[in-house]
Parts: C-alpha cells; structure tokens; sequence
C-alpha cells in the first residue's frame, strides 16, 4: 500500500524543477558508504491483508476475561459518544495548538478540561496533561522541590502504586534528590513511620488515596503536619473515587495527580492514558507541560491560547520546568467528554456502583471457606483478600475458568505471595461476581 | 462560542449508568467523604455532541488541508490504523495480565506486536535493540540521556556535560538538564547550515557525556560528518545521541547505526503516520548500541525458541522502568501496521518523495523569499521574512497568519531560532504536486501583497473565529480554569 499521490508524470517535472534527473541526487549529501542497500522488513500489504492479519494477531490476546484485575487501572465503560466525538479527524488529525486562529476547538476543549480536573479534585489551577499517572507523580516531586529551593528529599507512602514508586526511583538516579519509603502496611497510612522519617530537607511527602492495596483514607492530619514542617504534599488520586471521596482539595494538599485512563480510556495493553495534575495556585508557575489560558483577540473577542509559556522547553530550553511536549491532549479530550456526558449525577453514580459491587464481591469471596478479606480499612472499588494458597497459583487456575481474578502482590511484596488484589468497577454484574465466587470455591476446594 | 459549562441545565442527564443488581453498601464514615459535589456539567448527550462538534469545526487537522508545519511531519494518518488499535483483542486488554502467571500467555498477539515494531525499527535505523516505552519524543530523549548516565556511572565516571548544536529543538537541552546534565551550545556553521566541527572540537573533552545531534538537522540539511562528530565523540568517551525528530527524510537511505550512534530516538506520531491528537499521544522508542542493551528500560519483550514471546524483567543494569508498562500500545500497534502496510519498498518512497516534495518547494519559493541556506534540502527546509520585514514591515507572523486567510495551516515560524523570521517548511510524502502548486501561488501572492497592501496582512487573519489572540493578557490574567 502506498499513500503517495504524485503520478510517474509528475514526478518528472518535480525532478526537473529540481534541476535533477533522478530522485537519488537528492540524497547526495548522504556519504556513499554510508548508503542503504536494502533492508530486511517485510514486503508491504494491501490494507484489506492487514486487517485480516492483524485480526487474527488480535485473537491471540485473552481479552475476554471478565476482568476483577485493577492496580490502578480500571475495566470502566466507554460511552459511544467518546469514541464518535474523539474520533472526529479535525481533532485528532492536528498538531499542538501553536496557530490559536485554526486551534480554537483543542484550546478551549484544554481550558475546559482543565476546569474540569480543578472541580474533581478542588484545586485551582491544572495542567493540558501530561503522559500516565507515574510521569505525573515523578513531576509534581520536581516541582515540591523547586518550590521548597533548598530540600532534596521525598518521603513516599508505601502506599503508592508499587510501579509509580519504581519509576521515581528509575528518573532520579542520576539527580541529588533522595527517597525515603514508609514501611509496606496495607491499610492506611502508617502516620507515625511517616512522620518519623520527615526532616528539614524534605520537599515532599507523596501520598495516594485510595491506596495500592485499595485502602480509603483522609489524609488531612498528614497534611497539617507536613505543612507546619514547611513540607508539601503531593496526592495521587484515582478520579472516579473523586465523585465520593474527600478531594485533595478539601484536605489542603498542594500539588494533587493521577491517572486519568478511568475516564473514557480503553485500557489498550498499557496506553495510551492519561497523567492529570492539578495545584494550588501559588506554584501555577512551576506546572510542567501545556496550559490552555482564556483571553481576547485583536478584535475583544473571546479567545483561547496556549499560555504562561516562559516555563516551557520551546522557550526556556534547558532552564524549563519540564521537558514535556508532546503530551496526551487526544486522552484529556476524551476525559472532558467523558465527563461532561456522564455529568454531575453520572459520575457519582458510577462511583456508587463501582463501591456496591466491590462491597458485594467481598461478601461473597468472605463467605468462602479459606479466603480472608481484609477488613481493617474502609476500601473503594478494590481490596485485599488473602488466600491459603499462592495467589500467583490461584490466578492461574482462575484464568482457565475464564476470569482475571484479580493481581498476586508477590509480584511487588515478596511477604505477600497469598494476598490478591480484586477490584470490581460499573461493568461486573452481580451475576458475573457470583460466578467469580463459585469458581474460587471450587478452586480452592479442589 | 459560549463555554460548556454555561450550557449546564440544573436536573438535566447525560449518560446514565445501568441501575445497581446488588444490594447498596453501607456508607463509608462521613470523614471518608467529600462535602460538596464535584461541580460536573448537567447537559443531555445531545447537547454534548453538539458541542464538542462545533468544537471540532473550530479546529483544523491534517484531513482539513495541508498543514505544512516544519518538524513535525503533518503526514497522512491512514484510517486502517485507527480500525486495528480498536480491535476489542487490543482495546480491552489489561496491562496487568502478563503478570498472572500465565501471562506471557495471554497476551500473545500484543507481546508480538511490540516484537516485531522493535525488530523493524532496529533494522530501519541500524540499532541493536529498542525499547517501545518512552511515551513521546521528549520522552524518549529523557530516556535516552538516563541510558547515557547509566553506561558513565557503570564505567566509574561521572560526566557533566552535554553538547547540543545551536539549531536543536528544545526538547534536546531540556532533556540532558532533566536527566542531571548541564548543557552547553555548538554553533551551526553560517556556510554549511551544519555543526561548526572546530567548535565541537574546542568543547569537547573528559567531562562531556554525550553529544546530541539531528540529522537531517532543523534547518533541514544532512550532516555529512556524521560520522566524523561521532569519532570526536567517542575519542572522549562521550556518547554520540541521535535525536530522529527528521528521521522521515531518510528511511531506506540512512542508518544512524551505521555512522557510530549510540543512542537515539524516533518518533512514531511524525515518520510512523500514528495521528498527533492536537498533541498527543505519541511514541518516542528508543534504539541503542549493542554496548547499551543491558540498560534499556524493563521489562522487555523477549522471543523464545518456541516462538512464544515472554516479558523478561532480569536485566541487572537496566535504568529500570520509565513508564508503567509497554508504553503507549495504541500508538504502536498503528506504526506497526503502517509499516506493514508499506514495507521495505514503501518505506523507501515514502524518504523519497518527502525529500522530493521538499526540494521542490524550495525551488518554486526560493525567489520570493531569502533562503538563508542554498543547497539541496532533505524532507524539510527553512525560508527567511528577512527582506518582507526590512522593507515592508511584514513579518514571518503576518505571512503565517496570511496563509490561514487562504486555506493552509502555516508553517512552523521562529523555529530554528538562529534564523530570523524562519518560515520552517515540511511538506511530507503525501502532499500531490496540485496541493504543493496552490501553495506556491499563495505564497507568492503573499509576498506581492507584503509590497503592495502589507496592512492587509497585518489585519490577517479575517477568516477565523478569532484573530491574533492577546497572549500577553492570557499569561498575566491567568485565567486558566472556569470559575464555579
């Protein structure tokens, strides 16, 4: 297949404007041994071939598993109307909105979207996007530190997203900045391990709520402690929680983030998502990446642009505040889409529905003989069981019954090798939870 | 037009989530929970399409017209791509499910997926291994730069320094600073339009990690001593990175590879014809150096002797993990399709034309504009306003913004910042010779109208819905979020 539409005919006069006879002259600057002679890739394919083929690659793939598997990311339904929108060319055929006049659609979606984020979590002041949840937390460390001046170190919650936690550890390896981590407990924050290893160089405490391991907490109390040390706190959030749970705003968090793939993403083996960030607006000024600003045209017309781009890379090069360019703009779209057609009641019902079906999955798996639900902390929409074999083992044995049960710690917490995380969202029906009941009996019985 | 927000009828529903089949949970304690609703739009699902589609028609993408715009390879995104990352055997598949112990097993299709896009994109560029992981071009540099601190650090060295032609996007500095470098400038030789060689030589020395290089480079130009930067490069122990912003120019043609690349990255939303999103998603794999595998980022997919694929998280050097899981899949799933789609042959043409196209252009413009450098370009090249500026008081701005009067997007302006009033022209592959001639005439009439009527142009644009927003305003009002 080729999408190239100049004809052989025109190709000629192209080439003698040109003032060349044939198009390898162009590549003359090109030093001969250092010329291609072939390559090894496959030969190409007629779009009907490719769609044959890559239906059958898809096949291969155990996507129908009814899905009791989160870690932070959500089997959530995707309204059709996200996908017609979304998949409207004129958005997602453009480039950064760098010319306002042909862009005004992107910028005010971005400035709406933006709004949108402040309101979900009670801040002032969000950002276009940015990559995943993980890149987000790992800039909102950067900005608690150019913010504090001086402080190089961050005290992280154990209950964070175990990867989220792997990634800050990957990105600062070649920076002054040190990470101190709270014991693992997998209920709420362990206030007084937190607080003992906070000193006069600690820029950020990071939090997340709920937790890894699903528990709800209110983290004001950490918040009013962190702030008389002159420590900001920085909140990943889950935003479908949002519409029930305490917002960061509402406890005084400084810097809140997270991942917004909940919010009309497909979960698409990993990505694209969505990395949300929101703050107060003191540190406006230190937010990475895009900000959508509303203004007036030459003629006092409203408007909408790209603005404070003095932090950015395109400007500021090497003294910016990220490096961030291309972001998740198509992803933030269709999070404000997502959100603006669920609305005000939508989203809190979903929120309901996630918890009631999550609170009915633990009733039935309590009700098995061998399982243990950890019950020491009010949870959302995902929990901890514990069983009397492997967790690893017991997934396995699930999947072959057709059910992702759910993810075996062990594979981040050595010491929890029986723990499993289950989560259930809007989409499991009461039917679907008792199946996943029977079946973990009977595995377990077996 | 007026703001979702105010189209907000208090009591009005959008979509509406099924009714609960199980019974209702207790509450959580009230200490759990927020005291106001989020204040969330109440719209139907009508009024909702209707918005985001006048939204839409506010908008202008690459199917709407040519979109020229230098740097950023506006290419065709061919629709197949959108119809194969939506196939539920990929859309619904959860990141997590390699990791049930079975899972390599699961999700064999897309652990192929990724396979083969690494081992095609080795083979275009000469690597010895990818990661897929890096979540945009940006972020591929940042990786790249953190592969380059951890091959000096296993070494016993620490190294400072970074150096970056004058021309480089910004990206490149911003990256080597985020990855704990200070960054120093290589000037661009005024009569090559490439890297001064003496300079590097003179800034070069024991304490430069790296040397960051796009080629073909901003202005559009091959750098010839590719090879030779890379020989001063290594002479230091430094790492020569490959920035593959330009990579359309040369595939088929040129493999950085070849020429002593260390480390480089591509970006799979410009040459891999993935759609950019109005920024984002895109791709940023990055390729390195047989020397640099042991420190790509994990996990990594791994084929084994049954031909089953694995996920292989045992790489004791490795950076470790820089996303949360296989990066953006989506977005390489379509670039593998494409290159399918195209294979080896196409691929070829599709340098081929880009840098035909190009040329082209040049020589129908060069007249009516300066052309700073005047030598056969690659897929891009970049005009100068100068003389608009100077005699009619006509800016790179004002033409920009003319062009949108007459149906094109513009191109990229003020971008190589060591050219004034840079007018960067990409006219990528899929552009016929019509489009290229109707812009031809627009350009020149542009430059006849700067002589003859240069208000006009200042006054430009006239056919949008706003003209020449005030962003001096925006960035000292701040007004970045709708009050409630």
């Amino acid at each position: 297949m080729s999408f190239i539409a100049n004809t052989p005919e025109q190709i000629r006069e192209m080439l003698q404007v040109c003032g060349v006879t044939a198009v390898d002259e162009l590549f003359r600057d090109i030093p001969d041994d250092l010329k291609v002679a072939g390559m090894n890739l496959p030969q190409g394919r007629s779009e009907q071939e490719i769609h044959a083929f890559f239906e059958d690659v898809a096949r291969r793939n155990y996507s129908g598993l009814t899905n009791f598997l989160g870690g932070g990311f959500y089997d959530h339904y995707v309204p059709a109307a996200v996908d017609a929108l979304a998949g409207r060319s004129e958005f997602y055929t453009a480039y950064t909105p760098y010319q306002p006049e042909l862009s005004q659609g992107t910028l005010q979606a971005i400035y709406e979207y933006q709004t949108q984020i402040c309101r979900l979590t009670g801040l002032e002041v969000a950002n276009a996007s940015l990559y995943d949840g993980g890149t987000a937390l790992y800039e909102a460390c950067q900005m608690a530190i150019a913010a504090s001046r001086k402080r190089h170190r961050i005290v992280m919650d154990s209950g964070v997203n175990p990867v989220y936690r792997k990634m800050l550890i990957s990105y600062t390896a070649n920076l002054s900045i040190d990470f101190a981590e709270a014991p693992v407990a997998h209920g709420q924050s362990d206030r007084q391990a937190l607080f003992e290893l906070l000193d006069d160089n600690t820029a950020a405490v990071i939090l997340q709520n709920p937790n890894f391991f699903g528990a709800v907490d209110n983290h004001r109390d950490i918040v009013e402690h962190c702030h008389r040390r002159g420590t900001l706190v920085v909140q990943s959030v889950y935003p479908i929680a949002l519409a029930m749970l305490k917002s960061p705003g509402e406890i005084g968090v400084d810097i809140a983030t997270g991942e917004g793939q909940s919010l009309g993403m497909p979960l698409s083996f990993g990505g694209p998502y969505l990395g949300f960030m929101a703050c107060r607006r003191e540190l406006a000024r230190r937010l990475p990446g895009r900000i959508a600003g509303r203004t007036r045209d030459q003629h006092g017309r409203e408007a909408f642009v790209l603005t404070l781009q003095a932090r950015e890379q395109h400007i500021r090069r090497q003294k910016a505040t990220s490096n961030i360019c291309t972001n998740q703009a198509l992803c933030a779209l269709r999070a404000h889409i997502y959100l603006s057609l669920l609305g005000r009641r939508g989203l809190g019902e979903v929120a309901r529905l996630c918890r009631d079906k999550a609170e009915y999955a633990k009733q039935r798996l309590a009700a098995i003989p061998g399982v243990e639900v950890k019950t020491s902390s009010p949870t959302f929409n995902e929990f901890t069981i514990k069983l009397p074999i492997s967790a690893e083992e017991f997934a396995s044995r699930m999947v072959e019954r057709g059910i992702a049960p759910g993810f075996p710690l062990g594979h981040y917490y050595t010491e929890l090798e029986n723990y499993l995380l289950v989560a259930a969202t809007e989409k499991r029906t009461k039917y679907e939870i008792g199946i996943f009941a029977e079946n973990t009996e009977a595995v377990l019985c077996r | 037009m007026s703001i979702i927000f105010a189209k907000s009828v208090a009591g009005r529903r959008g979509v509406r989530p099924p009714n609960s089949d199980v019974p209702a949970a207790a509450g959580l304690p009230p200490d759990y929970l927020r005291q106001t609703e989020p204040a969330l739009c109440e719209l139907s699902e009508l009024d909702t399409v209707r918005h985001f589609t006048e939204l839409s028609r506010r908008n202008f993408g690459l199917d709407s017209g040519f979109y020229p715009l230098g740097s950023c390879t506006m290419k065709y995104n061919p629709k197949i791509l959108e119809k194969v990352a939506a196939l539920p055997g990929f859309a619904n598949l959860h990141p997590l499910l390699p990791q049930l112990r079975q899972g390599g097993m699961l999700a064999q299709g897309a652990l192929r997926v990724l396979h083969d896009l690494e081992q095609w994109l080795a083979e275009l560029t000469g690597m010895a291994g990818y990661t897929l992981q890096p979540l945009a071009g940006a972020h591929g540099e940042l990786t790249g730069m953190m592969i380059v601190a951890a091959y000096h650090r296993d070494r016993g060295n620490r190294k400072a320094e970074v150096l970056i032609p004058d021309e480089a996007h910004g990206t490149n500095p911003s990256s080597a600073a985020i990855a704990g470098y200070t960054t120093l400038p290589v000037a661009t030789d005024p009569k090559t339009g490439m890297l001064d060689l003496q300079e590097l030589k003179a800034k070069i020395g024991p304490n430069t990690a790296a040397v960051m290089l796009t080629n073909p480079n901003t202005l559009g130009i091959f750098n010839t001593h590719i090879r030779e930067v890379a020989e001063i490069a290594h002479r230091h122990d430094a790492q020569v990175y490959y920035d593959g912003a330009n990579f359309n120019a040369v595939m088929g043609r040129f493999r950085p590879g070849d020429a002593g690349v260390d480390v480089m990255h591509l970006n799979l939303h410009k040459t891999f014809a993935t759609p950019h999103g109005s920024g984002g998603p895109g791709a940023g794999p990055v390729g390195v150096a047989a020397h640099l595998v042991d420190f790509l980022p994990i996990s990594r997919v791994v084929k084994r002797q049954d031909n089953t694929f694995i996920l292989d998280y045992d790489y004791p050097k490795s950076i470790g993990y820089i996303a949360p899981f296989y990066g953006n899949f989506a977005v390489c799933l379509k670039a593998c399709a494409y290159i399918m789609l195209l294979g080896a042959d196409g691929l070829r043409e599709v340098s081929e034309q880009a840098v035909l196209n190009a040329n082209y252009l040049m020589q129908r413009l060069k007249d009516s504009y300066d052309l700073p450098f005047d030598r056969t370009c690659m897929h891009e090249f970049v005009l100068s306003a100068k003389r608009q500026e100077k005699q009619h008081g006509i800016r790179a701005l004002d033409i920009a913004k003319g062009l949108i009067d007459r149906g094109f997007h513009p191109p990229t302006v003020y971008f190589p910042l060591i050219v004034p009033e840079a007018l960067m022209i990409e006219p990528t592959e899929t552009e016929s010779k019509e489009t290229l001639d109707r812009f031809v005439a627009a350009m020149r009439e542009l430059a006849e109208t700067a002589a003859a009527d240069p208000e006009s142009l200042r006054q430009a644009p006239k056919s949008t819905p706003v003209g020449r927003p005030d962003e001096v305003r925006a960035a000292r009002e701040m007004d970045v979020c709708h009050p409630a």
